[in-house]
């Protein structure tokens, strides 16, 4: 019952991919459950910041027992910037992974758009590799021509660009790549920020399309408990009894039509 | 075998408080544990001494607009707003799901007025609750909450209120936020407390000097963690000096030696909230580690220990 835990794991390597965005593998035995959109707990040494950094997942890696992720360091003396310190061989705690993950069952036999956003991006590569559907297209929207994990994308599904300075690909944002190249689809999963997303949620409703966000919010607890992190919802939450979904426990991913941000 | 154990200390970790027998010193603050469910996946609630549920209201509430939490040094900072699935949910779900455990269930109740809290209280009294915690000191509601925590007159008189429909013993958990931390305790040990519980969380603000805005959507929360420790103490200490009844302590425990320091200034239990964020088994840690402490210093009970520092 009361066998989960905060794990101790190694990082394997440390990589800067672009300006202020690093990637790390860690080891840890978590790989074996992580589901593409789920996120991690993760903690620093520094004891004047106490609470975990949810981030997302961007690769797992089951066989060789280890998961990857992509991060940007959100300033100095940050949680983040001292994770991008970190070499191989440092330990680290996280718990994980968190969070309900994207519904992979819902593309299947269809076609579908998976699309991400700045630092957003990450997340869709796990999602891109275990997504088994009909037609599997990806559209990656970046501020300029550092495109992270392009190679990873044009790999795993047929890859549109958008970047805010219009270096690569569409010029703007993930929606103008979708519309300029007229992509068709089934079903969207999206992660990116809330802008791209209430767009994104817009456009879904009109065209009557099934989407599915991954949402964000200031976490504390990142199990449930706590209730910081909440959504609003449409209806009514089974579980809060209130229209206010916990985005670390009954998300990240959520049905667009289920809530309002 | 033990050596260096003295003959005949056994420790014994229970602890009787407003005649409730809990088999350790050790709860959770309300609002950091939910109901349990959550964190029965990484701890053996049989092994605390009592869950001290969320805040639970007459009706559901929704609580306040995100950002909800922001971390602050050695701490954090909150304005959740008490967001709860109202006292039908609770009783249907949150109680039987405790019921489960061998610990005990302190109900923490909040409201918005004296009818809302009596409301709750009386639905409670046939419940299998053991206590009730009676939330007059959470900082972010807007209407009633706060004057209750910080007028001795308005705490006496909410005291007295609940105390005519409580079956269960009646704790009174009090706010840091006022002049006199003993004065508050008198007025509701007045009022007919069964025990206190101290301290709730320290009013903070946080302002984002990029964007130029505050933090949190309510502007100001309230600030836990480490960093609100030593005057968590102090007014344990005070409370402690100014009252006959039962003190839980609590503020920024992190560990079994801040427990023993809340206890040796006053508390007869200690309660662990914000640590339970960075590491969710910490009150396993804190049971095992107040018992290797009494071992060590020739303790046999806890009480032993209550107020022994000078």
């Amino acid at each position: 019952m009361a066998d989960r835990k905060k794990e101790r794991v190694k990082v394997l390597s440390q990589e800067c991919i672009a300006d202020g965005i690093y990637s790390m593998w860690i080891e840890s035995g978590a790989a074996l459950l992580a589901k593409p959109g789920q996120f991690l707990s993760i903690y620093t040494k520094d004891k004047s910041k106490l609470l975990p950094r949810p981030i997302s997942i961007c690769e797992a890696d089951e066989e060789r027992g280890r998961m990857r992720v992509v991060y940007r360091v959100t300033g100095e003396e940050t949680g983040t910037e001292q994770f991008s310190q970190l070499k191989e061989g440092d330990g680290l705690e996280i718990i994980g992974p968190l969070g309900n993950g994207f519904p992979l069952e819902r593309g299947i036999g269809k076609r579908v758009i998976l699309t991400g956003g700045g630092i957003g991006v990450p997340p869709v590569l796990e999602l891109a590799k275990r997504m088994e559907c009909k037609e599997k297209l990806i559209v990656a929207g970046y501020r300029n021509s550092q495109t992270f994990l392009r190679d990873e994308f044009e790999a795993n599904g047929k890859l549109y660009i958008s970047t805010e300075d219009g270096s690569v690909g569409v010029k703007g944002n993930v929606l103008d790549a979708i519309r300029e190249n007229d992509l068709e689809t089934d079903v969207i999963f999206a992660c990116g920020p809330s802008p791209m997303l209430r767009a994104l949620k817009e456009y879904a409703a009109e065209k009557d399309i099934e989407c599915y966000l991954s949402l964000e919010e200031r976490m504390a607890c990142g199990i449930g408990a706590c209730l910081a992190c909440v959504c609003k919802s449409k209806g009514k939450d089974p579980h809060t009894n209130v229209k206010n979904k916990r985005i670390c426990k009954d998300g990240p991913v959520f049905l667009s039509t289920e809530v309002e941000f | 075998m033990d050596i260096g154990r003295k003959t005949g200390t056994e420790t014994d970790l229970r602890v009787k408080i407003a005649g409730v027998e809990w088999k350790n010193p050790v709860t959770v603050a309300s609002g950091t544990f939910g109901s349990g469910a959550e964190f029965a996946e990484f701890v053996d609630l049989n092994r605390l001494g009592a869950v001290t549920t969320k805040g639970v209201a007459n009706v559901p509430w929704e609580g306040n607009p995100t950002p909800r939490v922001a971390e602050t040094y050695g701490g954090m900072m909150n304005a959740v707003g008490l967001q709860n699935p109202g006292i039908e949910m609770f009783c249907d779900r949150d109680i039987p799901f405790l019921k489960q455990y061998d610990t005990k269930i302190i109900v923490n109740v909040c409201g918005r007025s004296e009818e809302d809290y009596c409301q709750v209280v009386e639905r409670l009294a046939d419940e299998p609750a053991d206590m009730l915690e009676i939330n007059i000191s959470c900082p972010n509601v807007k209407e009633g909450g706060i004057a209750f925590g910080q007028d001795p007159k308005a705490a006496e008189r909410i005291t007295k209120a609940v105390k005519r429909y409580a079956k269960q013993p009646v704790i009174m958990k009090l706010s840091p936020n006022v002049t006199s931390i003993a004065e508050m305790a008198r007025a509701v040990e007045a009022g007919g407390a069964d025990a206190v519980s101290l301290i709730n969380t320290l009013t903070g603000m946080k302002i984002d000097i990029n964007r130029r805005r505050f933090v949190l959507a309510n502007k100001t929360g309230g600030v836990s963690g480490p960093a609100i420790h030593p005057i968590a103490v102090r007014m344990v200490y005070e409370a402690a000096g100014a009252v006959a009844i039962p003190i839980i302590g609590m503020g920024g425990i992190q560990s079994a030696g801040d427990a023993v320091e809340m206890i040796l200034a006053g508390a007869d239990a200690v309660s662990v909230g914000t640590a339970n964020f960075y590491d969710p088994a910490v009150t396993m840690k804190i049971v095992d580690g107040i018992e290797c402490y009494m071992k060590e210093n020739g303790f046999k009970t806890v009480s032993e220990m209550t107020g022994l520092a000078q």
